[in-house]
């Protein structure tokens, strides 16, 4: 508890408020979210989650309201802020005309990591043997799991992860759940949307942002 | 300055200035263009080389020089619009665009109609001419690149995108296209060159520039307007001024 | 874990991947070469074979086809990455993104703007373009492609989140291509006729210098837009 009371602020959001197509998703939203934490953004669907965690990593920008990084605007920040960001969204980012091992080598060096064994990092999300396979033949667990690797193989503190576990097993679902926690521990923090039960992370753990389908 | 600048960024207030704005721009645009174009077409002397058909210049030159100060003013909001994040300069960018489009066709339709008694035909490849036809390709697309976003902050930083873009290359294009005018034109035609223009041709000219010019503007004010009434219908001023001016 | 990536081993890798990705889709590289073709052959079709007439009117036509060849292959410049989430990830990552834009762009002029070049002379033939004016095509086509390509990229990111960019693209960069079609027709008109071109020339080197500088943060921007 201790640890707690210390840990800095990584993101903050401000009065956010998203408007889509005339409609308010969300307004006057304020949180903090601060190392070692893990943040569910829950809601039904068409809620505005994705699009929040679209606005806290940057690509979209909210109708008012600011997202900040270490208390500073991460529009003013946006190099260091991104040296920071690890975000997977509902497209994977996998390329099906290049092989897993391609992709991984491409997604991680555009990161800025250099030395790696992609071979390593591949076999701990159970893909070995499929290296040279193109990510177009594989299967869509698959798929979503080249886009995964990168988990195992970063630095960065700041995880936006929207609906991770989508085509992944059982089994995958609870190692991830271990590479979270062991995420927060380290210092980081992971915000995600999904809506799976998770059984290794609880609930006196998980903390939870509601956003409500709103009428205008 | 910014500071005066910002506060008529909230919507209510640009709106309040607009709509006190729009009855001085309207009222002194009906009475320059009036004033111009009667003195133009009725007082002014005759043209000794081309008779009374050259008096489509109170018209034709007017809507061209305004045409791309239309274009400068557009591009200056929405470059405002996109560096310093002011919506209102966003939606006075958007409500210019088609009142350019227009004034430049205008310019078109009037130059091809003063060529025909000039030049035997419709339409010549002559520089500005042909500068114009381009001008009025950059503000369709700045147009329809508008109304292609459904989301319209974001069709409003697109086009203003494009419309800065466009404004680099407007010089480039103008001066590439007199160039290869002068490179392919034969004969020589001149017809808005007279190195001395009579004063009594020049005042109802002017005149009726500096009409064309409070002519935008006020349009511009009525476009704004219903353009922020629109961007904002769900603002709780908006519904009052609808309660207010007897809308269900 | 080590961070070490330089700004050029960035722009490698990208080019590198883009590189690879069309070398396995081949129809991407041919295609627009087939356009380009076509549409040249359909000239003399249309206008008659007579070498006086072709000759005079080839310039223009090689031009016209290379700028129509150029939008039409710039449509997939962003589209797969847009479509398979790669885009968000080049706009998320560290490295700074007009670099990235350029290497994409310098990717797709490799791809579609050199195989122009070296078919060019081959459609010179068949126009019966004046001897003298082999070297001018090529010089223009080889400064002028890359300026098509940075220019039109602008329009590609302003139009790849839209389902049906196709048509606008052509309204919104088509007339931004005048300035090349009027100086690098012009210069080979010129070297026709004996004359010098190097003042065309030097234009058309100014305009790639100022695209080369500008046109990446244009294009940046209007990514960010796109992908909101």
């Amino acid at each position: 508890m201790v640890e707690q009371s210390k840990a800095t602020t990584l993101v903050s959001a401000s009065n956010l408020t998203c408007i889509r197509e005339e409609r308010i998703l969300f307004d006057e939203l304020s949180f903090e979210i601060t190392e070692g934490e893990i943040v569910q953004i829950e809601g039904p669907n068409g809620a505005g989650k994705t699009s929040l965690l679209r606005i806290i990593a940057g690509l979209s920008r909210p109708y008012a309201g600011q997202i900040n990084f270490k208390g500073e605007d991460i529009n003013r920040c946006r190099d260091e802020y991104n040296d920071e960001l690890l975000y997977l969204g509902h497209l994977a980012g996998v390329k099906s005309e290049l092989t897993a091992e391609e992709n991984l080598n491409f997604n991680l060096r555009i990161s800025g990591y250099d030395g790696f064994d992609t071979r390593e990092i591949l076999a701990k999300v159970n893909l070995s043997g499929f290296e040279e396979a193109l990510a177009g033949h594989l299967s869509a667990g698959q798929h979503r799991r080249t886009a995964l690797a990168r988990l195992w193989h970063t630095n960065c503190k700041i995880w936006l992860l929207d609906e991770p576990f989508t085509a992944i097993d059982k089994k995958g679902v609870e190692e991830l759940e271990h590479l979270f926690l062991a995420h927060a521990q380290r210092g980081g923090c992971v915000i995600l949307t999904t809506h799976q039960d998770m059984s290794v992370i609880g609930d006196d753990i998980l903390r939870k942002i509601r956003l409500d389908y709103r009428f205008v | 300055m910014w500071k005066w600048l910002h506060s008529y960024a909230d919507p209510e207030r640009a709106y309040k200035l607009s709509s006190t704005l729009l009855p001085w721009f309207a009222t002194l645009a009906i009475a320059f263009i009036g004033i111009g174009t009667i003195w133009g077409l009725g007082f002014a002397p005759t043209d000794y080389q081309q008779g009374d058909s050259y008096r489509i210049i109170f018209i034709h030159v007017p809507a061209a020089s305004m045409s791309m100060a239309a274009y400068m003013g557009m591009a200056t909001c929405s470059f405002i619009g996109l560096v310093w994040q002011i919506k209102s300069a966003d939606w006075a960018a958007a409500s210019i665009a088609p009142i350019g489009a227009v004034i430049t066709f205008i310019a078109l339709v009037t130059g091809a109609t003063w060529g025909k008694p000039m030049w035997g035909t419709w339409w010549v490849w002559d520089a500005r001419l042909t500068s114009e036809l381009v001008l009025l390709f950059l503000y369709l697309g700045v147009i329809s690149l508008y109304a292609s976003f459904e989301d319209k902050v974001l069709a409003a930083r697109a086009a203003g995108i494009l419309a800065i873009v466009g404004v680099i290359n407007i010089p480039i294009i103008k001066y590439s296209v007199d160039w290869w005018s002068s490179l392919h034109q034969p004969s020589t035609i001149r017809i808005t060159e007279k190195s001395t223009m009579s004063t009594d041709m020049l005042y109802p000219l002017l005149i009726n520039i500096f009409g064309f010019g409070l002519m935008i503007a006020a349009i511009t004010l009525v476009r704004f307007r219903s353009e922020i009434l629109a961007r904002n219908g769900m603002r709780p001023w908006v519904r009052e001024l609808a309660k207010a001016e007897g809308v269900k | 874990m080590k961070k070490g990536i330089s700004y050029t081993q960035a722009f490698g890798t990208l080019l590198k991947r883009d590189l690879q990705i069309a070398v396995r889709h081949r129809g991407d590289i041919f295609n627009p070469l087939l356009f380009f073709v076509l549409v040249v052959t359909l000239f003399p079709l249309g206008i008659g074979p007579e070498p006086q007439v072709l000759t005079r009117v080839a310039p223009g036509i090689i031009w016209v086809a290379a700028l129509l060849a150029s939008m039409l292959s710039l449509e997939r410049l962003f589209k797969a990455d847009y479509v398979d989430g790669s885009l968000e990830q080049m706009l998320l990552s560290p490295q700074p993104l007009p670099l990235m834009v350029l290497a994409k762009v310098l990717a797709h002029w490799i791809l579609t703007g050199v195989p122009l070049i070296l078919v060019a002379p081959l459609l010179a033939v068949l126009l019966h373009l004046d001897t003298n004016s082999y070297g001018a095509l090529i010089a223009t086509l080889a400064l002028g492609t890359p300026v098509l390509s940075l220019l039109g990229a602008i329009g590609v990111a302003l139009t790849v989140g839209l389902r049906k960019g196709g048509v606008l693209l052509s309204l919104l960069i088509l007339p931004l291509y005048i300035p090349v079609l009027i100086f690098a027709t012009s210069a080979i008109d010129a070297a026709g006729m004996n004359l010098p071109y190097d003042g065309q020339l030097a234009i058309i080197g100014a305009m790639l210098i100022g695209s080369l500088t500008l046109a990446p943060f244009a294009i940046g921007a209007s990514l960010r837009v796109s992908t909101n």
